[in-house]
C-alpha cells in the first residue's frame, strides 16, 4: 500500500466543560451521563473559531515533521461545517498556512478521517501528491440543541491533523455507507427563498441512539472481521484498536465481540466526549505523545459515522 | 424460550440466582436503553433473527413475543 504517518497535531478549545458543569443548567448528573457514555468533560469553544482549531492542528504537525508549509501538497479537510459553508475549511486553513496547494473538504462524518485517509492513500499511489496534510475539525457545540440532555451531553469540540506520506504502512483500507439519512442527521434548512414551498429551519444534530449504537457495534465487528480475513491475520495479532470515540459503551460492547483484553482498546473519550472525524486522530496522537506507540505496532482504526458511513484501516506504526 | 432469555439475562446481568417470568420488565432488571439494545442483539444472536428496536418492548414476555414473530 501507498503511504505511512510522518506527523500528527492537534487543536483543542482552551475552554473544558465538565459534566458538573452541564448538570448546572440541564436535569443530568455527572453518575448519569459517566455510566452512560463514559464522558467525564468535553472541550467547547468560546472565542475560537474552527479555523483557529483547524490550523493550530496543522502547524503543529507540520512543525512536528520538520516540515515548511510549502511542503505540503494537498490538504483534505474533514468538518461537517467549516466556520464559512464556502470556502471550505481546508481553504481557510491553506490560506493562514500560506500554502498554495490544493485544497478541499470532504464530509463522511464521523467516519471522515478513514475517508480521508483512502483519499490521501488514492492521491499519493497516483503520484498526484508526496505529502498529504488531513485536518479533522469539528465544532459540534454549534450543531447541538443545548436544552436536550440526550445529546448536548456526548460532543465536544476540537481539531487534528495527520501528515502522510509514501510509506508502506498502510496494509489494508476499506470505506463503506448504509444510506440511511433518518439514523443520525443535521438539517441545514431551506433558507430564506420567498419560491419555497416548505420552508425548514437549521436543526439540530438529532439520532435514534438504540439504532446508531446497534449499527456501530455490528459495523466495528464487521469491519473488523473483514480485514482479518483480507490480511489473513487474527485479531491477536492487532496492538491496538483505535476506534471512533462516540461511546465508552459502544467500544465494550465492540471489545466482548472481538474477544481481545481492554488494554487493546485505548480511549480518551473521558476527556474529550465525541469530536467526530477528530476522535481517531487525536487519539492516535495521545498514544504517541506518551509513547505507549513503539515501532511496529500494528493497528486497526475503525470508525462510523452519519450517512451511515463505516471505514477502517490497518496501519504499521512507524 | 423462556429459559434462554433467561440465560441470556443472567449472563448479561453476572447473576445466575436472577428470578425471571413473562411479566419481569427491563427496567425491573435495572437495564437501561444502551443495556436494551445490547440484550436484543445477543437475541438476535441465539435465536438468528431480526428485531426491530421499539419503546414498545418493555418486558421479557414481549421481548419473547416479539423473537416468535420474527422467526
Amino acid at each position: 500500500m501507498s503511504l505511512r504517518i510522518v506527523s500528527l497535531g492537534k487543536g483543542i478549545p482552551a475552554h473544558r466543560v465538565s459534566n458538573d458543569d452541564l448538570a448546572a443548567f440541564i436535569d443530568t448528573s455527572d453518575e448519569w451521563i459517566r455510566t452512560r457514555t463514559g464522558i467525564e468533560s468535553r472541550y467547547v469553544c468560546r472565542d475560537e473559531s474552527l479555523t483557529d482549531l483547524a490550523t493550530a492542528a496543522a502547524t503543529e504537525a507540520i512543525e512536528r515533521a520538520g516540515l515548511a508549509p510549502s511542503d505540503i501538497d494537498l490538504v483534505i479537510g474533514s468538518t461537517f461545517e467549516g466556520d464559512y459553508l464556502t470556502p471550505s475549511l481546508s481553504c481557510c486553513v491553506a490560506e493562514r498556512l500560506g500554502t498554495q496547494c490544493p485544497a478541499f473538504d470532504l464530509n463522511a462524518a464521523c467516519t471522515g478521517f478513514i475517508f480521508a485517509l483512502e483519499v490521501a492513500a488514492g492521491f499519493v499511489e497516483r503520484q498526484k501528491a508526496k505529502r498529504v496534510l488531513i485536518v479533522c475539525a469539528e465544532m459540534m457545540s454549534k450543531h447541538i440543541d443545548w436544552h436536550d440532555r440526550s445529546t448536548c451531553v456526548l460532543f465536544g469540540d476540537g481539531s487534528a491533523a495527520v501528515i502522510v506520506e509514501p510509506g508502506e504502512a498502510l496494509k489494508y483500507i476499506s470505506i463503506s455507507t448504509s444510506p440511511n439519512s433518518e439514523m443520525l442527521s443535521l438539517p441545514v434548512g431551506t433558507g430564506n427563498s420567498p419560491f419555497v414551498h416548505h420552508g425548514k429551519t437549521k436543526g439540530f444534530l438529532a439520532m435514534e441512539g438504540q439504532k446508531v449504537f446497534k449499527f456501530a457495534v455490528n459495523v466495528g465487528a464487521v469491519e473488523l472481521s473483514k480485514a482479518m480475513s483480507a490480511l489473513g491475520m487474527t485479531p491477536e495479532e492487532i496492538d491496538y484498536f483505535v476506534l471512533h470515540q462516540a461511546n465508552k459503551r459502544i467500544i465494550d460492547s465492540i471489545r466482548a465481540k472481538v474477544g481481545q483484553p481492554e488494554e487493546k482498546f485505548p480511549m480518551n473519550i473521558q476527556r474529550y466526549g465525541n469530536i467526530s472525524s477528530v476522535a481517531i486522530p487525536l487519539l492516535l496522537l495521545e498514544m504517541w505523545e506518551s509513547d505507549k506507540l513503539k515501532s511496529g505496532d500494528v493497528l486497526f482504526l475503525s470508525a462510523f459515522g452519519a450517512g451511515m458511513t463505516a471505514g477502517s484501516c490497518v496501519i504499521v506504526w512507524g | 424460550m423462556l429459559e434462554q432469555i433467561t440465560t441470556i439475562l443472567r449472563n448479561y446481568k453476572d447473576d445466575q440466582s436472577l428470578e425471571i417470568t413473562e411479566e419481569t420488565t427491563f427496567e425491573e432488571l435495572g437495564l437501561d436503553s444502551l443495556d436494551t439494545v445490547e440484550l436484543l442483539m445477543s437475541v438476535e444472536e441465539e435465536f438468528s433473527v431480526t428485531l426491530e428496536m421499539s419503546d414498545e418492548m418493555k418486558s421479557v414476555g414481549q421481548l419473547a413475543a416479539a423473537i416468535e414473530a420474527a422467526k
